[in-house]
């Protein structure tokens, strides 16, 4: 057992480290890139492709790096420090994880070939109006005729849906399951319309008439299983980003109370704040533990164990969102409500990663149904 | 990084597994299962099962029969502990005045008491708090005296826990009232049969005598009994307070006592209702996420120094066995009323033990550095607030 980074992940990290705190250490930089379309820094995005971050996680057949969980995990928690606008996470992570799990050869090399080089953004279209975090479609059905398919429905919110050179569109089969689709952002009878998030990043509602669309790998196959598993992965990377976020805004937050003076004399020399800020520290620890837990999971775990791993660290990673968010506002008072300064940044960007795979009630649900499966849990295999 | 053990370190918690759950005596273990108090004679006879493999005192120097343990085995040598429902070798001697002895000690005290304290042959006691003297322990008021080669100490000790018990008790003690508080105080090792010395149980809330006052009247001890120099007992006493704070954690035990609520719960139809199913989840996430802070803990803390993150063990830890105390309660529901009723009640006996063990652990979040001081350091030492 080993909770530490060796020399190349080390390494990895004060890279990405520099690379991001370069171009948003200065939160006037991050406020500046978010207000424009399409909500990030395209120049960033190339770099991040240079430096190889883009392709982490897939094969080098297919155009990337073949790294594991750990760097990945890396990357996320980096760009969660300073709240990087980068799709990172919906577009490499979870849409460009659906193509590697599911796709052909060829698709795979293709896809995310162009995503690993940074000149194709992904959009993940699995999220329906009315539905919670479902790995199967019902809004939107998936029609064949003489080999070719068609999409018709709707999907919203669908993160950078706009700006997308590719949508990963996933869609009810005629046989009833659930399948694949990729969808070229020039496609014919796809509207899409986008809109800014609260974080600063952009979403979009996407609705399909008849679209064309590629069956991504074998055509009419349910894979609703393979959803599953890549959106754990992405659960648990979600997570690994909210502890950077988490990491930064108890930081901000301690540097805000030894320097803010009211009274004549500064803030932390007020117990009822010091104390919690020191909640605070406790909350992110415990939620640093199981992102960090589930991550080495994905590693090593079966896919029900990787589920069950993504269901923990989400629990306690949103709970802590809440937690550390909520306070940091708190804690600063009346500066923390601005655009301005960076906190409400923080607490806005850990309030869209507790809803964009599941929140804390959805997570307990399932833990709470199988409770009674195990007598203690263990967390070594 | 990776999750797994090394195939080394997996026979070595396979070892301790084997040895807790085979020599340490069935009633004894079954007894912590059942959440009876021990007595005395199960308390002294596990240490010395212990002791008799050289698994009693690890944390101390080698030559004193520690083991060189890396921080992780030390880890799951007291995990394999919890889960077997052994008891832990008492705190007094096994995490507080043994690794002072052997840190501060003339080589005269080290033999002189060392092997005694590890084979529980004496039972230490702690005399550190006073009536006026709680989490601001430095302003204790106990003064020693000098009287040729004799201290004369009087004054009064509390929360003294199991001081009933006690053969001996490691006493913080004024020797300079005219400094700084801190840098008045020594550390003496007190027999409990000097004439002067008296004992006095105080009933808990729980309706036991855990704790006691001792007090000090004209008690004459031999300068030699001094542990490290004059007026320098609060140095002995920080670096015991930080080993206590380590120690302190149940994560095991609490592990252990949740599992059981579980069945608890299976048993009275409990475990279907979404709220209690819901309530269990969440205290089980909870103590996964502090078993693994422990382990990143331990991991970081190879220097022997106490990690900073130690506090967070300590608070959440404490907090987490509370929880899950109060949880059994609210199973037991009204049979928890039935704390006075004998074994021939109809009742089952998790339920009618559940409200005393739930009164008594609200202590666990006052010792070894309240939950506050806990936040105290996390906010100084790791925040800079």
């Amino acid at each position: 057992m080993d909770f530490t980074y060796d020399e190349e992940q080390q390494a990895l990290r004060e890279a990405v480290r520099g690379l991001v705190g370069k171009a948003y250490s200065d939160y006037e930089q991050r406020r500046q890139t978010v207000a424009a379309d399409p909500g990030f820094d395209e120049a960033q995005w190339g770099r991040m492709a240079e430096m190889g971050l883009l392709g982490l996680p897939f094969s080098e057949d297919d155009g990337g790096v073949g790294a594991g969980p750990v760097e990945i995990s890396i990357v996320a928690e980096e760009l969660g420090r300073v709240v990087a606008p980068e799709p990172y996470l919906a577009s490499v992570v979870w849409a460009g994880g659906l193509v590697s799990a599911v796709g052909t050869a060829e698709q795979r090399a293709e896809v995310l070939g162009a995503l690993s080089a940074g000149e194709s953004v992904l959009a993940p279209a699995l999220a329906e109006p009315g539905r919670r975090w479902t790995n199967d479609a019902t809004a939107t059905t998936a029609v064949e005729a003489g080999g070719s398919w068609t999409l018709t429905g709707a999907k919203e919110p669908v993160i950078q849906g706009a700006r997308a050179d590719v949508l990963v569109v996933s869609a009810m089969l005629p046989s009833g399951g659930t399948g694949l689709f990729l969808v070229g952002g020039d496609a014919e009878g796809m509207t899409r319309t986008g809109y800014a998030t609260h974080d600063g990043g952009r979403a979009a509602k996407v609705t399909f008439d008849g679209t064309p669309a590629t069956p991504l790998g074998e055509p009419g196959a349910d894979v609703a299983a393979s959803i599953a598993t890549v959106t754990d992965l992405a659960r648990i990377m979600a997570c690994n980003e909210a502890v950077g976020a988490m990491e930064t805004a108890l930081r901000t937050t301690s540097a805000y109370l030894t320097s803010r003076k009211q009274f004549g004399v500064t803030l932390n020399t007020f117990q009822a704040l010091t104390f919690r800020a020191a909640d605070m520290y406790i909350s992110l620890e415990l939620a640093k533990s199981l992102a960090v837990w589930a991550t080495m999971v994905v590693a090593s775990g079966s896919p029900a164990e990787i589920a069950e791993a993504a269901q923990r660290a989400s629990l306690q990673v949103a709970r802590a969102g809440r937690h550390i968010g909520q306070e940091a506002i708190q804690l600063h008072g009346g500066i923390g409500m601005t655009a301005e300064y960076s906190i409400g940044a923080y607490t806005s960007r850990l309030t869209f990663l507790d809803h964009l795979l599941g929140d804390a009630t959805f997570h307990l649900r399932s833990l709470a149904a199988t409770v009674g499966d195990h007598a203690e849990v263990d967390p070594l295999p | 990084m990776q999750l797994e053990l090394s195939a080394e370190d997996a026979a070595f918690r396979d070892e301790m597994r084997t040895f807790f759950t085979t020599e340490v005596p069935q009633e004894i273990r079954d007894a912590v299962a059942n959440r009876r108090e021990l007595t005395k004679d199960q308390i002294v006879e596990s240490q010395r099962v212990l002791n008799a493999h050289g698994l009693a005192v690890p944390n101390w120097p080698v030559e004193w029969g520690g083991k060189d343990w890396s921080p992780l085995r030390r880890h799951i040598w007291h995990e394999e502990m919890q889960r077997a429902d052994v008891p832990a070798p008492l705190a007094f001697n096994a995490s507080m005045i043994g690794p002072v002895i052997a840190h501060f000690g003339s080589q005269e005290i080290k033999e002189r008491f060392l092997p005694a304290t590890a084979n529980l042959d004496i039972w230490w006691s702690q005399g550190f708090s006073e009536p006026d003297a709680g989490s601001d322990l430095a302003s204790l008021r106990t003064t020693a005296v000098r009287d040729g080669d004799e201290f004369v100490v009087n004054g009064q000790k509390t929360w003294t826990t199991l001081g009933q018990y006690g053969d001996w008790i490691f006493t913080l003690v004024r020797t300079d009232p005219d400094v700084k508080k801190q840098a008045g105080i020594s550390m003496l090792l007190i027999d409990m049969t000097t004439p002067g010395l008296t004992v006095r149980p105080i009933e808990l809330i729980d309706g036991g005598y855990e704790v006691n006052e001792v007090w000090f009247e004209d008690v004459r001890v031999p300068v030699g009994n001094m542990v490290g120099e004059l007026n320098s007992g609060w140095t002995q006493a920080k670096f015991l307070l930080g080993n206590e704070r380590v120690g302190v954690a149940p994560v095991g035990a609490t592990k252990r006592v949740l599992a059981q609520a579980k069945d608890w719960a299976r048993e009275t139809g409990q475990l279907d209702d979404v709220l209690t199913a819901s309530r269990i989840a969440e205290l089980e996430n909870e103590l996964l996420a502090l078993e693994l802070t422990a382990l990143r803990v331990v991991a970081h803390s190879a220097d022997g120094k106490p990690h900073p993150a130690s506090s967070v063990l300590k608070l959440k830890g404490t907090e987490l066995q509370q929880a899950v105390s109060e949880l059994v309660v609210d199973l037991a529901g009204p049979a928890s009323l039935a704390s006075g009723a004998g074994d021939d009640s109809d009742l089952p006996w998790w339920s009618r033990r559940a409200t005393p063990a739930y009164l008594n652990l609200r202590k666990a979040s006052i010792y070894g550095g309240s939950n506050e001081v806990q936040r105290q350091i996390i906010a100084k030492t790791i925040l800079g607030l």
